[in-house]
């Protein structure tokens, strides 16, 4: 017999225990509120968690971008060159930092990516006010790495887009109708404490997450 | 370099025990950890009512999965296979090793990343990859430290909780090359970043655990701060999954909302910086992402807890280490004096089932039964009902189809109890026996065995209570 059905077997012998009927979540609701304390939430809660949050419109937030990555220094910006922000951004004329198209296979090109590259820069597809955290769903347009390996992460979020929790973005968005390969959900940037209850920003990813929560309308892909 | 696998605990537990008490810096360390994370687990939870209904929907969540387990792993499976992730069931240590060590091989892999994950220490897969020439190299930062030290995790969260700042910079000053002796934390950190970051750009397999499986979408999802978890399930071009049997759940919900109780219950944080919901390997137009992703299942003894319907609300548990951090025992031993994968409460149950009762039961005992364990326990799980149970299949003369059960039991002991039990049934006896033994309680031995090891020993008093209530009666 091979180690699954024996495995499953042994399960399947098992006395039954009191019946357990699927958890009714149906009167699961988070916090009701509107739109602006919604996102008031959304923005305390991200700045609890160490990052920086931007306002910004669909017009200005490009310029703003590559004004805070020069003030930070940042040399390299890593963006994905067929999405709808990323064309936008690479409309812009930047001298720095420099802007750096992802359009070829990590493997390709990884120690220049893991010690070359400064910051990245990705959407969000949406947000959670509840704790703080950022949805990204990358795709073959806009790879995981890129909210990972570079040392900041800059990210626009749509403001219209912040659900209450996550229960209700997975509900409002249809999660269980098909996962991306790599979902994520980002809820500051990268730290431990596991030095002596120390907590450190920037333990394998981002030291700094900046967000650029855009007002009024849609601009991301 | 950490302990190796099937280290038997039992015999050595009572000593290991007294050796940590009698360690200051550790006691130190352990109190001052466990201080902090009962505080930060309080500011989480400032309603009352709200946590016990969201404890009430973990519990029935955990319940509702085991209720179902074998179809949900059926399910997950099929799900999974259809995701393109490959699914390997286990039902020992060895049989799991042996498919990492059969997939790093078809790979030619020599360099192994590894993000936390308890059940690859359960299973001692770095002492398997090292003795098959493999680098199995430890990303999280509290386990890369252990890793560094040649120790084992001594906490299922944080799992370099016995070390100082001191240590630790000591430790790096000697093991890392180049790096001088800092006690400035984020100093440590930028060196731990800086070794890493080369090693997982060049590691041919990354390994995880996973802390649940999704049934309906075939998706593992993992929890963690650093980003050591997304490296290693993102840059290799293997990505291994480990779990034990139980951590499938039905619906995709279900995570949200356990995952509302977990890092909260664990480290008094809200959410963690990453939940990371994995469903597949590249697809063929993806820019990165492993080619493959494979999932082992593991039972290791997970089926005989299942196969009692007490013992199973064992298997409820979402290792958020709550139960140890409000452990008054785990608080002055730590978590390296229970010898197992699993320390605390939590391990105390658990363990039983792994390396059967015979080499564990000792664990059962290393407990007032106070309950702190089960009041904090984000699922509900009745931890010292448990306790009371694995206790007496220890002691049992009874057939049992729990591994190593009754092997405990002191012939000696077990009659003075049945003894015991006859005379507290049996009023005549009672009072017999009480004055037999006020009036020759001269004759009681001073040697009553591990009570006298640390107290005074007892002696029946001259005067049983019976005799003075009734000189009382007599006086009024």
């Amino acid at each position: 017999m091979s180690a699954r059905d024996a495995i499953l077997a042994r399960l399947q012998l098992a006395p039954a225990g009191a019946p357990a009927t699927l958890p009714d979540l149906s009167g699961w609701r988070g916090i009701d509120e509107p739109a602006a304390a919604r996102t008031a939430r959304f923005r305390a809660n991200m700045e609890a968690a160490h990052a920086e949050v931007h306002d910004c419109d669909e017009q200005n937030w490009p310029e703003l971008l590559l004004a805070i990555a020069a003030a930070k220094g940042l040399r390299t910006l890593l963006f994905a060159p067929q999405t709808k922000h990323g064309i936008r951004l690479a409309a812009c004329a930047s001298q720095a930092p420099h802007l750096v198209p992802y359009d070829r296979p990590a493997a390709a090109w990884k120690p220049e990516f893991f010690d070359g590259i400064d910051a990245g820069f990705t959407a969000a597809k949406s947000a959670v006010a509840a704790t703080g955290s950022l949805i990204l769903w990358p795709d073959t347009r806009e790879p995981r790495l890129i909210s990972l390996v570079p040392p900041v992460h800059f990210v626009l979020l749509d403001a219209a887009a912040i659900h209450a929790d996550l229960v209700a973005a997975m509900r409002a968005e249809r999660w269980a109708d098909g996962m991306p390969t790599n979902a994520l959900v980002i809820s500051g940037p990268s730290k431990t404490a596991d030095i002596q209850q120390t907590l450190a920003y920037g333990a394998h990813g981002p030291r700094e997450l900046v967000v650029l929560l855009c007002r009024r309308g849609s601009a991301s892909a | 370099m950490s302990q190796p696998i099937n280290f038997h605990p039992a015999a050595g537990f009572a000593d290991r025990a007294r050796a940590a008490v009698d360690d200051a810096h550790l006691r130190k360390s352990f109190r001052g950890a466990m201080d902090f994370l009962q505080a930060k687990r309080r500011t989480q939870f400032p309603d009352a009512a709200e946590l016990a209904s969201l404890r009430d929907l973990g519990a029935a969540i955990r319940r509702h999965a085991l209720a179902n387990l074998p179809n949900l792993l059926e399910r997950l499976e099929s799900k999974l296979t259809a995701n393109g992730i490959r699914v390997h069931w286990a039902e020992t240590p060895a049989d799991a090793n042996a498919i990492v060590l059969d997939i790093a091989r078809r790979h030619d892999a020599q360099r192994m990343v590894k993000g936390k994950s308890m059940v690859s220490e359960e299973i001692g897969l770095n002492h398997a990859l090292e003795a098959a020439g493999i680098e199995a190299l430890e990303t999280d930062m509290g386990e890369y430290i252990v890793q560094l030290a040649g120790e084992a995790p001594s906490h299922i969260i944080m799992p370099a909780i016995h070390k100082t700042k001191q240590q630790i910079a000591e430790l790096f000053a000697e093991k890392v090359p180049g790096v001088a002796y800092t006690e400035n934390v984020d100093e440590l950190i930028r060196i731990g970043r800086e070794v890493l970051r080369k090693k997982f750009a060049a590691a041919d397999i990354g390994l995880s655990g996973v802390n649940f499986a999704v049934a309906e979408t075939g998706t593992l999802f993992l929890v963690e701060n650093e980003g050591n978890g997304r490296m290693c399930t993102t840059v290799p071009k293997v990505h291994v999954a480990i779990t034990g049997i139980e951590k499938v759940v039905a619906k995709l919900e279900h995570v949200a909302v356990l995952n509302t109780l977990l890092p909260r219950s664990a480290t008094g944080q809200a959410v963690e910086t990453y939940q990371n919901f994995i469903s597949g390997p590249r697809k063929a137009d993806e820019l990165d992402g492993p080619d493959e992703v494979h999932l082992i299942l593991l039972d290791n003894g997970r089926t005989q807890a299942y196969a009692d319907v007490q013992l199973r609300q064992t298997l409820q548990c979402i290792r958020c280490g709550a139960c140890m951090n409000h452990c008054p025992v785990y608080a002055r031993i730590g978590g390296h004096a229970y010898g197992t994968t699993y320390p605390g409460p939590i391990g105390a149950i658990l363990s039983p089932h792994l390396l059967g009762l015979g080499d564990t039961h000792a664990l059962a005992t290393a407990s007032t039964l106070c309950g702190a364990c089960v009041e904090v326990c984000p699922v509900k799980i009745p931890i010292t009902d448990i306790l009371i149970r694995l206790r007496s299949e220890a002691q049992s003369d009874r057939a049992s189809r729990l591994r190593g059960a009754g092997q405990a039991r002191k012939p000696l002991l077990s009659a003075v109890w049945s003894a015991w039990a006859f005379m507290y049934a049996h009023p005549a006896v009672y009072r017999l026996g009480s004055w037999l033994m006020s009036r020759f309680r001269a004759l009681t031995p001073t040697n009553q065995g591990a009570w006298t090891r640390s107290r005074t020993p007892l002696k029946p008093a001259p005067k049983r209570l019976r005799d003075l209530l009734a000189e009382r009666g007599e006086r009024q």
